[in-house]
């Protein structure tokens, strides 16, 4: 049974929304990354050194980045040889196999660390621009569907309009948003909503704050001030730091991840705009690079185009057509 | 520091070459190799890497390295034309209509920049070509896009014209034409909405936004950070719109920025501004050359002189100097000092155009302190007129009343009086070497 198969039996379980989601999402990415993969075993009859170029080529194209390249092509180099595999129609399988290995991983935890008894504190960080205040907006709202008593604060207090932005979206979910005034102490606002949150009893309080560039020393510490803040009013908590990335964004998302993680512990990755990138490299990269699991992904503009990211759901919207066409091919022979 | 690491890289494999007689061509061929990793992990889109590799190759392994006296001074010679060329060649200016209004769309991806850009281009070129802007919010699609266009309009005296987001934004845009005209504004800034280049609906819109505006200017921002899709962006708005530039953001991020290198060669259209910054007037145009020798870590001195002259005083800039020769400087010159400096903007910025800056073990790492500066502004604010002149008055007790003024310890006064105290005698000897001949004005002591 090949890994389509495979991947379709391990998925039956699931929602098929929830697939058809990510493979709608991924359309871009999975033709480019297919069509390519496909050219290439076309090509290239035998595996050689000439193949394993130009698959490394494609993998830097797709953002992996050169140290999660060489891991791959590494293992993929040993696996060929282990099973002595010469055609590269052959390897295709192993290919997506090490890929989803990579992907994987040990099965990480994807889904969102909540406090079983009392208030969640979710805190949302991140660049300017990769998505912060929509992916806050987007995740109050499933939150709020899932019945759970949701609380805002505006801690971007820094870029104009940014208030308005997270007010707007507290509308449309019908959530209270505590802010104070455009370029207040964003550590202050955190402190007031902490104590909104405690004493309304909610549920779960999600943090946004301002974009900024993991380089400005000033600006980490301000984050390091505003996650203390947290911390303070309540123990144990933030209980999900989540770092909110561009998915365009290339190799400079691994500084992010790093510095970020430095400032605030980050618990979980959001992939932001996953639908609008040809490639999702990127993901393994930081899979591969991290020990920081992606926990959602942004697949859209909606409100509900936020889901948990799930490795399998991921690579079957990845790889589905490479394997239909593998089929179909079959079949004319 | 933009570029950091691609500079590191470059120089590391320099240094092997420098000094060396000649060059064999497995040297050469190690450090295309080298060239080519640095570029690949600076986000470069590996096809313009290996037109890049290629050029540089033909040229180094022809006659031009070979035989020539210095083949390593030839060969980062040869890597610093080709990029400045793969980055635009020479500096491009700005499209001004012969009839106004002279009007400029933005346009890109969701989170690019574009309001930011489009408030700090309104800005600059009302600034250094005296026009009078208004700015057209047509992103009705983004909660709070407009209010954003709105504030930082209100922020530096802008007007901006906006019909809510229940309109159309090509009727938007077209009233605001209207708009525009009748109040004889000379320059007319679009910003649409962030969208997909995939997107058919909202790229349609574009056509008809572009159609009615008839923009002198279609500028592409991209955030610097973009990884290899940005060609394939770029590639899409410019088949679609026929962009006129690209605006890059985000610049002053610890990106290598290997998008600009690549944007340009594949779309053929120029980088004319960069973002540096989150401040209104952190925007730059775009100096390929200078951009090419600060990736090969030989400074980006033009721009630091440009700085400097732009905001230090050129009479106080002398009085300092004379201050300097005689060895009159006190607490006040050097409060002034620190002053200027800072007017030019964070320091760390400073620093990363220096020579060699990231030369240096350590310096890479090094973060300037800027609540350190504070401190010494406040323990020298802290001081009577009296002690900053004579600062050898300063007693146990002063010092106390110092400390306690500035919300400093003694310790921290001791550090600075003796900092200072070391400056001056530095400035002695400075006098007894160099008579007549231009002192460093960045001579700080915490620099």
């Amino acid at each position: 049974m090949n890994f389509f198969n495979k991947m379709k039996d391990k998925l039956t379980g699931k929602s098929t929304a929830m697939n058809e989601k990510f493979k709608d999402g991924l359309t871009k990415t999975r033709k480019t990354f297919a069509e390519r993969m496909n050219q290439l075993v076309k090509r290239y009859r035998k595996v050689d050194e000439d193949f394993f170029d130009e698959l490394e080529e494609i993998l830097i194209e797709s953002d992996v980045g050169m140290n999660t390249v060489m891991d791959l092509v590494d293992r993929l180099k040993d696996e060929s040889r282990a099973r002595n595999i010469k055609d590269t129609d052959k390897l295709k399988d192993v290919i997506v196999e090490v890929l989803a290995e990579f992907l994987t991983k040990d099965n990480e935890e994807t889904k969102l660390n909540m406090n079983p008894n009392g208030l969640t504190v979710i805190l949302v960080v991140g660049v300017n621009g990769a998505g912060k205040t929509t992916t806050v907006g987007k995740l109050a709202g499933r939150l709020k569907n899932e019945g759970k008593h949701v609380l805002l604060a505006a801690a971007d207090t820094f870029r104009a309009g940014a208030i308005e932005q997270l007010q707007v979206w507290g509308d449309r979910t019908g959530i209270d948003v505590i802010k104070h005034q455009e370029g207040s102490d964003p550590a202050s606002v955190v402190y007031d909503a902490m104590q909104a949150a405690k004493s309304r009893k909610v549920d779960v309080l999600i943090c946004d704050t301002a974009g900024r560039l993991q380089n400005k020393v000033n600006l980490m510490k301000e984050l390091e001030k505003i996650k203390r803040v947290i911390s303070r009013e309540c123990p144990g908590a933030p209980h999900e730091v989540l770092l909110v990335l561009d998915a365009t964004t290339g190799q400079n998302a691994l500084s992010q991840a790093k510095l970020f993680r430095q400032a605030s512990e980050v618990t979980g990755i959001a992939l932001t705009k996953l639908d609008g990138t040809a490639k999702g490299g990127i993901v393994l990269a930081i899979r591969n690079e991290m020990d920081i699991p992606v926990k959602l992904v942004g697949l859209g503009e909606q409100l509900n185009d936020l889901q948990t990211f799930d490795a399998d759901a991921f690579l079957y919207g990845l790889f589905s057509e490479l394997f239909q066409n593998e089929n179909e091919d079959t079949e004319d022979q | 520091m933009a570029f950091e690491s691609l500079s590191d890289r470059l120089q590391a494999t320099m240094k092997k070459i420098r000094g060396r007689g000649k060059v064999s061509e497995n040297d050469v061929k190690q450090m295309m190799r080298e060239i080519r990793l640095a570029l690949l992990e600076a986000d470069v889109n590996f096809k313009v890497v290996k037109a890049f590799i290629k050029k540089v190759q033909e040229r180094a392994v022809g006659q031009e390295v070979m035989k020539s006296l210095t083949p390593g001074q030839q060969i980062i010679k040869v890597v610093q034309e080709e990029l400045t060329e793969l980055m635009g060649g020479e500096q491009t200016k700005l499209n001004f209509s012969l009839k106004p209004p002279t009007v400029l769309l933005f346009v890109g991806l969701q989170g690019a920049g574009k309001t930011t850009s489009a408030a700090k281009l309104a800005n600059h070129i009302r600034k250094n070509n005296n026009k009078k802007p208004l700015m057209i919010a047509a992103d009705i699609y983004r909660p709070a896009a407009i209010k954003q266009l709105q504030t930082l309009g209100a922020q530096l005296s802008i007007p901006v014209f906006s019909l809510g987001d229940q309109v159309n934004p090509v009727d938007i845009v077209r009233q605001g034409m209207d708009q525009a005209r009748a109040d004889h504004n000379d320059l007319v800034i679009i910003d649409t909405a962030g969208r997909l280049h995939i997107d058919e609906g909202l790229m349609n819109e574009l056509d008809q936004i572009k159609e009615v505006s008839h923009p002198d200017e279609v500028f592409l921002v991209v955030d610097a950070m973009t990884g290899q899709d940005a060609v394939n962006v770029a590639r899409a708005f410019n088949d679609r719109l026929d962009l006129t530039g690209v605006i890059m953001t985000k610049l002053d991020g610890d990106t290598r920025g290997g998008a600009a290198l690549s944007i340009r060669s594949v779309t053929g259209k120029p980088i004319k501004f960069v973002g540096m910054g989150e401040k209104m007037d952190a925007l730059e145009p775009f100096h390929p050359d200078r951009m090419a020798s600060r990736i090969l870590g030989m400074g980006d001195v033009l721009s630091l002189i440009e700085k400097a002259q732009a905001t230090i005083d050129e009479e106080k800039a002398r009085d300092m100097q004379q201050k300097l020769l005689s060895v009159s400087f006190t607490f006040d010159d050097f409060l002034e000092q620190i002053g200027q400096v800072r007017n030019m903007g964070p320091l760390e910025d400073l620093l990363a155009m220096m020579p060699g800056a990231n030369k240096f073990k350590g310096m890479k790492n090094m973060q300037i302190d800027e609540k350190k500066i504070d401190q010494t502004e406040a323990i020298i604010r802290s001081m009577t007129s009296h002690e900053k002149t004579e600062p050898e008055i300063i007693n146990a007790s002063r010092k106390k009343r110092i400390a306690l003024g500035s919300g400093t310890s003694v310790a921290d006064v001791n550090r600075l009086l003796k900092q200072f105290k070391d400056m001056k005698k530095m400035m002695k000897q400075f006098m007894g070497k160099a008579k007549g001949k231009k002192r460093n004005p960045f001579n700080l002591p915490f620099m």
